[in-house]
């Protein structure tokens, strides 16, 4: 913290002084969203009221009831239970996108912190390829190659969120190379990765923190949109962006099916914002906007 | 400066190419032979290998490559495998659709983010400022295929008052592209000017603490005059770089939008070249995508250069 105010590290939140160790609103509401999120994925795997692939099709499109909290879709499916499931699917998604980002992205930053220029710039210029496959792009061209799957659909947001994470992880690394700590170590001959294991990494940890809350609420959209387009995961598995897509189809006869998916879609990546932006303001109060 | 410009030039031109090779080298793996896919499964050896030689896709995939690209830099996309059909002027044609969509939502995100976003700084220790901050941060969690759903079920299935989808080009009936276009328009720009008002916001609110608005003010200038007399420059150099990006996310945000509203643009003919197998179709689209948003982040850097004089002689 005093060393390098631009840089949050893990310490910060120990040394965080008491009055913002209050959690703020921001990351009260974010929490609680995510933390509802979660909740559905893990009852889902206890509990739903129907199995969310039980096609019944004497009672489709019912009105939401003590029977179908939510009503049912168009084959008669609980649309409660695809929404719980839908939950898993999201949370899934999401974390694995996210942990390829970061373990593409962070080792590219620190390396590129770390080595001297040829290196550092050939790295710069393979992350400007990669910025040039928006996740969207990236996971239909994997769709069209290998089938579209929750597979491809994880891999292209992941290797799209890379870059976000190795510009970030490179930026706190220089500031980390920096500093007399890191001499100290140089001059007592520890090794490259020693060093970058004992005291970048550490250092630049709090910062991907934020950054995976950042990224996950971009991996969110990017999943619905690719289930919606028939990019992500197939059917039956529920997700929220293909139980969006189907209820669409709907519209004119039942516009309350396509509500559920939409508000929890936009309540998740709100969440994952939220907490991101709470998360930044608690560890670099330096970036705090809100004055 | 010119040679920053040049440097950067030269790393926009060598992306370009390295972009390329990563796409192509990615849809080589693809399985399936093209020849086959146009003769079908009942095509005597004799004529695949004919139709191969035709297609070319019997040489080396390094020449393949090198003759794609070179055709690339002409302007020649090549002749559809599947229908035999000239690429170039489909995706011209598409292209054109999308851009109509893009730009119209880039205004349409202006015209509504600017003024939020200055109002919400400016007033920021009000209750009104906080409300539209607000507004903002849950506008930016909704994407835009929902928010389009959502307008279709308010505006098209509830109130009637414009079509649900479709498309007219704006000069064959002026007031049927209107009608049609003001709900894909209004969802593509409402997101980006929810992120948009947020960024104006931040940065205003810095520029206001800054020393010259002080002095603007000291002279005996009014909020409003001093603020669009000496910070209105100074919020806008930021401001173009996040353009730019909103640009590339609202030609991607267009894949979607078209398939919501079932119009003609460049991700209807990306999708349907997917689903169709049509290789080099893909090839084409995927490839002017790529390049669109490598020319914005280019123009963006190189505008940052001309707008801000500080940068040109820093580092």
């Amino acid at each position: 913290m005093t060393t390098n105010a631009l840089n949050p590290s893990l310490e910060a939140i120990w040394d965080t002084p008491p009055e913002r160790r209050r959690l703020s609103p921001m990351l009260w509401v974010g929490g609680t969203l995510v933390g509802l999120v979660v909740l559905a994925a893990v009852i889902s795997f206890f509990w739903t009221p129907y199995s969310p692939v039980l096609v019944d099709p004497p009672h489709r499109l019912l009105r939401p009831s003590g029977a179908h909290w939510l009503g049912t879709d168009a084959l008669g499916r609980d649309v409660f239970s695809q929404m719980l499931v839908g939950a898993r699917t999201t949370m899934f998604v999401g974390v694995i996108a996210v942990g390829v980002g970061a373990i593409v992205g962070a080792p590219l930053g620190i390396i590129a912190a770390m080595s001297g220029r040829f290196v550092s710039e050939t790295i710069l210029r393979f992350i400007d390829v990669l910025l040039a496959f928006p996740a969207l792009l990236l996971a239909i061209l994997f769709g069209a190659v290998w089938g579209a799957s929750t597979l491809t659909a994880m891999l292209a947001i992941g290797i799209a969120t890379a870059p976000a994470f190795a510009r970030l992880v490179r930026a706190g690394a220089l500031q980390v190379m920096s500093t007399e700590y890191v001499l100290a170590a140089r001059v007592a001959g520890k090794r490259k990765a020693v060093i970058a294991l004992r005291h970048v990494l550490p250092n630049v940890a709090g910062l991907m923190i934020v950054q995976a809350s950042v990224s996950y609420g971009i991996a969110v959209l990017a999943e619905s949109g690719l289930s919606y387009l028939g990019f992500g995961t197939p059917p039956p598995t529920p997700s929220w962006g293909r139980i969006l897509q189907e209820a669409q189809t709907l519209l004119f006869v039942d516009p309350l099916l396509s509500l559920w998916p939409a508000a929890a879609i936009a309540l998740a990546v709100l969440g994952f914002n939220l907490l991101g932006d709470g998360l930044r303001d608690r560890f670099d109060p330096q970036l705090d906007d809100r004055s | 400066m010119l040679i920053r410009v040049l440097t950067r030039t030269s790393i926009l031109f060598g992306t370009i190419v390295a972009a390329s090779i990563a796409m192509f080298a990615l849809l080589a793996v693809l399985p399936g032979d093209p020849a086959q896919v146009a003769l079908g499964v009942n095509a005597t050896p004799e004529a695949l290998a004919q139709t191969r030689a035709e297609f070319g896709t019997n040489r080396p995939l390094v020449t393949q490559y090198l003759s794609w690209f070179g055709n690339f830099l002409h302007g020649s996309f090549g002749r559809s495998y599947l229908t035999r059909a000239d690429i170039g002027p489909q995706i011209a044609d598409r292209l054109q659709v999308t851009l109509w969509l893009v730009s119209l939502g880039m205004v349409v995100a202006i015209v509504i983010a600017v003024p939020l976003g200055v109002i919400a700084a400016v007033r920021h220790q009000k209750m009104s400022g906080t409300l539209l901050a607000g507004t903002s941060q849950f506008g930016m969690a909704v994407p835009s295929f929902i928010a389009a759903i959502l307008l279709v079920d308010i505006f098209a299935v509830q109130l009637r008052w414009v079509p649900s989808g479709g498309w007219t080009p704006p000069a064959s009936d002026p007031g049927q592209f209107l009608r049609q276009v003001s709900l894909p328009v209004l969802s593509l720009g409402l997101v980006q000017a929810a992120l948009l008002s947020r960024y104006i916001r931040s940065t205003t609110l810095n520029v206001l603490r800054e020393d010259y608005i002080r002095t603007a003010r000291a002279k005996g200038l009014t909020p409003g005059r001093a603020f669009l007399r000496h910070g209105m420059r100074n919020v806008a150099i930021p401001v173009v770089t996040v353009l730019g990006l909103q640009m590339s996310a609202l030609l991607v945000d267009a894949i979607v939008i078209e398939r919501v509203f079932v119009i003609p643009g460049l991700g209807g003919l990306l999708l349907d070249s997917v689903s169709n197998r049509d290789l080099l179709l893909v090839q084409g689209v995927v490839m002017v995508l790529v390049v669109a948003v490598l020319a914005i982040n280019y123009i963006v850097d190189v505008l940052y250069l001309l707008i801000d004089p500080r940068l040109r002689i820093s580092t």
